[in-house]
């Protein structure tokens, strides 16, 4: 890859939510991290540490209390197209079809019928849903939901796709599968991802990178390379490199959550 | 595959399983099962002579008094005053309630403007306000209207500030990711998104509106189901009294099978259906 910008800057981002009776709680501190252009990363870390509250920040949904983040060198002042992004969970607007709701964007932005038809067609082509223009969201299955939230999302041609837990909804075997298709997706487009999963194996498999996040307040604790080689497939997972990827991710995770517990290590088990 | 015809015991228990579907076929018994029910103890109770006509007219003397009604016209008259009145003042709360209940469930602010008002007032007889109301507009149809309006207003209003108290916060934000500004998400999120809800709601009001019938045609009525069944307690004329009940359940009945049609047709994306 020679593309080597940081699309994405977050720089000393501290985020104070204050309770309706008092009292606040501190989400995310001084974290600081970058997503270059092109590049898949992921953010893992155990729940309540504040990666949807990371998410959200750059999403523009939520006002960060300092710090600051940075897309391609402008400031992130409140949501935009530019920044796409997929819940966990299931965010389809029930009274628009496929069609409807992939088209969604384009049609804000006033693009003629016959130009957001051709871009929804590509888009639900690469997410292997041809055909299913005309259902509505209530007759689609989870996984099959979650295809068309993200062809929603790149239909818009964001500068990076931001991912809350968008398989974290679904049951293992459709969630396996949906990783398959989001790698492949992902080796088509080249698309800068910013991804928010719990799931280690996950992380691994579609990341360039991996932060791993520390319990709330939410700091970055370590970044892992995942230098496995592209294109990957699923077997990628059986291999030495993979497992050893694995447990070290895992013991990193592990460390939070005996804290969380209050069990500084494992003897106090 | 011959099976035995299981027993009607069997068969009970099949159909009496908690929140277990049972077949069209066994629905529909049930419904028949009601109605002969109804029908034979009200011929029992009225052919046998156990229950003086003053209190239950037999059948056939009812079928008898709608007879001379629909025959003279008055009956056709009598509903389609009701039915006006009662459209009226409903399209009227629709039209106020729906836009501000959104707003409502939607905006803290404007939840703070209203919610006091509306708990208020919503608590006050209707009854109560007509003397208020003929001192304001007289007694005239406006202020039936406005009767059937003050019913069913206040209550709307509530209900469809919960429906959209309850869209999914997800889905106005997946709609600002999208590029969407403020202005767009009232239109093209919160108001689709609360239609179903909406549909039901209009469903359940309009039958309040029809309870609030005697009361709008107490005042100075000369038409109207209302005014007729007042009119014909007054003579003790117990067979015409049951005709204006049996035409007003017929009515809302009517109403509620064509709001759900409609919700089918319109709303055919509707998660509801
Ligand atoms: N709007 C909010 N008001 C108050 N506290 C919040 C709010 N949103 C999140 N939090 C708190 O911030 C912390 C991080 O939440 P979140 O970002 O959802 O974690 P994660 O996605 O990692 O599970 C949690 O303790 C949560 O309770
Ligand atoms: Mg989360």
């Amino acid at each position: 890859m020679v593309a080597q910008n940081l699309r994405l800057a977050i720089r000393g981002l501290s985020v104070v939510f204050t309770r309706r009776r008092g009292g606040s709680v501190t989400a995310v501190e001084n974290l600081s991290l970058g997503v270059r252009e092109e590049e898949f990363v992921s953010i893992v870390g155990p729940s309540g540490c504040g990666k949807s509250t990371l998410l959200r920040i750059v999403a523009g949904l939520i006002r960060p209390t300092s710090g600051e983040v940075m897309l391609d060198d402008r400031p992130v002042e409140g949501p935009g197209a530019d920044r796409g992004m997929v819940f966990q969970s299931y965010t389809l607007f029930p009274w628009l079809t496929v069609q409807g709701n992939v088209e969604f964007g384009l049609r804000l932005r006033g693009r003629p019928p016959e130009e957001r038809r051709e871009i929804a067609h590509r888009y639900l082509d690469l997410v292997g849903l041809r055909g299913t223009e005309p259902a509505y969201p209530k007759e689609l299955s989870g996984g099959m939901q979650q295809r068309v939230a993200i062809a929603r999302a790149m239909a818009n041609e964001p500068a990076i796709l931001l991912m809350d837990e968008p398989f974290g909804a679904l049951d293992a075997q459709t969630r396996s599968v949906m990783q398959e298709l989001l790698l492949r997706v992902w080796e088509q487009t080249h698309k800068t991802v910013l991804f928010v999963t719990h799931d280690i194996d996950e992380a691994i498999l579609l990341s360039d990178r991996i932060y791993v996040m520390t319990t709330r307040p939410g700091r970055i604790k370590t970044e892992v390379a995942v230098t496995l080689p592209r294109p990957r497939e699923v077997s990628v997972m059986d291999t030495p490199e993979f497992i050893a990827l694995r447990q070290r991710v895992h013991g990193l995770i592990r460390e939070e959550t005996l804290r969380v517990l209050g069990l500084e290590s494992r003897d106090h088990l | 595959m011959k099976r035995d015809r299981p027993g009607l015991l069997a068969r009970l228990s099949e159909v009496l399983r908690p929140h277990e579907p049972i077949s069209r076929s066994a629905y529909l018994a049930g419904v028949g099962a009601s109605a002969v029910g109804i029908f034979a103890l009200w011929a029992i109770l009225t052919y046998g002579g156990l229950v003086a006509p003053l209190f239950l007219p037999s059948p056939s003397d009812i079928v008898r008094a709608a007879a001379a009604l629909i025959a003279d016209g008055s009956l056709a008259e009598h509903t389609w005053a009701s039915v006006n009145v009662i459209v009226t003042g409903w399209v009227l709360a629709v039209l106020l309630a729906v836009p501000l209940g959104i707003l409502m469930g939607t905006l803290k602010f404007v939840e703070a403007l209203l919610e006091p008002v509306v708990n208020f007032v919503r608590y006050l007889p209707v009854s109560a306000m007509i003397p208020l109301l003929i001192l304001y507009i007289g007694i005239g149809t406006p202020q039936k209207v406005a009767v059937i309006f003050i019913g069913t207003f206040f209550q709307l209003i509530l209900l469809i500030a919960d429906v959209s108290a309850n869209v999914p916060k997800d889905l106005l934000d997946s709609a600002y990711t999208l590029g969407a500004r403020r202005s767009d998400v009232f239109g093209r999120v919160l108001l689709p998104a609360t239609l179903p809800g909406v549909m039901d709601n209009l469903r359940i009001t309009m039958g309040w509106a029809w309870t609030y019938l005697i009361v709008a045609e107490l005042v100075a009525a000369n038409r109207g189901l209302g005014y007729m069944i007042l009119d014909a307690s007054r003579g003790l004329f117990t067979d015409r009294i049951f005709v204006g009940l049996f035409t007003i359940g017929l009515l809302g009945f009517g109403f509620d099978a064509t709001f759900k049609r409609l919700h089918r047709l319109l709303l055919p994306w509707s998660p509801k259906i």
